[in-house]
């Protein structure tokens, strides 16, 4: 039995390059994902905070299965699944994007969603009473408000599906999980890479956390603290 | 007729073994989960220094790495130091150890929003200070947490279909064999998602009851 930590480094170290070319595939997962959830999930939640009752039945529904259904199962489905049902021929990446996003956008909508309720209801009112339309009061008064207070709960997403887009390797995306397990494939040093793997994570949620809680100082309306 | 047969003589026993074999993953993990939540979050708040620094580390790390990353490290990582796992045990180490890091998060935020004085005015009536944390303390905090711990509860019926990934064959791992050899994806995980609904819509009933079964009469009525 091998008990060296020098091996392990060594492998660390030169499959480092590699392994840290994964960290763009990773990010561009996260923020694609991201990015669709979040204009697929405010139409969500303005739909299920404004909409009739039909739309606000739909959208529970929506929410409902894609919170409900591991992302594993959802990979399997739309990736063999559906792309085979519809003879479609996608990458792998593309449909980790696509699932990634749809799950994210049910958990943004209720972000979105929490944020919308809890604006005060008179500004509705108010904006109606100036003679603006429901959709002019909802796009320029009710959502830059919203999307203020939805920051941190956009901040815990973004670490979910950071975190989640690790298991868009069972597809096949040359992530950082999937380089890790090759270079480790071939010095036979898992502990190690997962490790290293590991880390990447840990370095990319926390960054993003920071990034995102300066953009929340950034945007905030100076004299109007909630 | 054929697909009755189907259904009948090949689904359904898979899909019988897979759910048994989720919930053997669930509920070990689910209870070690607490166990582990609720120590560590106690130990975060009232622990001593040294402990608690070690507590801190220990949630930073497992809330930090991807799920997936720590099976692999418990099932094929360990490997390398000669500890084998079956994929169960690697499978109910892995979600007890993560679940129990996000557990004391909520644990911890129960625990500090119970006011200081109750701690002072126990010590103050005799009781030690683990006795005031045992029988003032944790029985309330744990009630303030439950909806935060449910969450989690939720979110382990979710992610226990990543055992697949370290091969311990469980709801979605039967899906996929019986999917890849009648090259039926789209029927199979379908059943497979239906049931992982189905689960977690039950759990979500059974915890929103916990919290009224639990709560004291007349004090802090449970939101609704």
């Amino acid at each position: 039995m091998h008990f060296s930590i020098t091996a392990g480094l060594k492998a660390v170290i030169e499959g480092l390059p590699y392994i840290l070319g994964g960290v763009w595939v990773t990010l561009v997962v996260v923020v694609g994902a991201l990015f669709m959830g979040l204009v697929l999930g405010t139409l969500l939640s303005i739909a299920h905070v404004y909409g009739n009752r039909v739309l606000r039945g739909l959208t529970g529904l929506y929410v409902w299965f894609f919170r409900g259904v591991p992302l594993l199962v959802l990979l399997f489905l739309f990736y063999f699944g559906l792309l085979g049902a519809l003879h479609l021929d996608l990458s792998p990446f593309f449909v980790s994007i696509v699932v990634l996003g749809l799950i994210s956008s049910a958990y943004q909508s209720q972000i979105l969603r929490g944020a919308i309720l809890s604006i005060p209801e008179g500004q509705l009112k108010a904006a109606r009473a100036i003679g603006m339309s429901d959709t002019k009061a909802i796009t320029f008064i009710i959502l830059p408000q919203a999307f203020r207070l939805a920051i941190p709960g956009w901040s815990n997403e973004y670490t979910i599906i950071m975190k989640n887009s690790a298991v868009t390797y069972a597809l096949g995306v040359a992530e950082i999980m999937a380089r890790a397990n090759h270079v480790a494939a071939r010095t036979y040093q898992h502990f190690w890479l997962y490790l290293l793997a590991g880390f990447i994570f840990l370095i990319l949620t926390y960054a993003g956390t920071k990034l995102l809680g300066l953009l929340q100082k950034r945007v905030a309306i100076k004299g109007y603290a909630r | 007729m054929s697909e009755f047969l189907f259904l009948r003589n090949e689904v359904a026993p898979a899909m019988i073994r897979g759910v048994w074999m989720s919930i053997k993953l669930i509920v070990p993990s689910a209870v070690f989960g607490l166990v582990i939540g609720i120590i560590t979050g106690t130990l975060r708040v009232y622990g001593h220094a040294v402990l608690k620094s070690v507590a801190n580390i220990y949630v930073t790390l497992f809330r930090g790495f991807p799920l997936l990353v720590q099976l692999y490290l418990w099932y094929f990582g360990l490997a390398r130091f000669g500890i084998y796992f079956s994929p169960y045990t690697a499978a109910v180490i892995g979600f007890s150890l993560c679940s129990g890091a996000y557990h004391s998060e909520y644990i911890r935020g129960a625990l500090l929003s119970i006011k200081e004085g109750q701690m002072l005015g126990a010590q103050s009536l005799g009781f030690s200070k683990t006795q005031a944390l045992f029988s003032i303390i944790l029985p309330q905090a744990v009630r303030r947490a439950l909806p935060g711990c449910g969450n989690e509860l939720i979110y382990l019926i979710k992610y226990s279909s990543l055992a697949y990934m370290v091969t311990c064959i469980e709801l979605t791992g039967e899906a996929k064999i019986l999917a890849s050899l009648y090259f039926k994806y789209m029927e199979l995980f379908l059943i497979a998602g239906a049931i992982y609904l189905f689960l977690v819509s039950i759990a979500t009933w059974i915890l929103n009851h916990v919290e009224g079964w639990l709560a004291v009469p007349g004090f802090e009525p449970p939101r609704t």
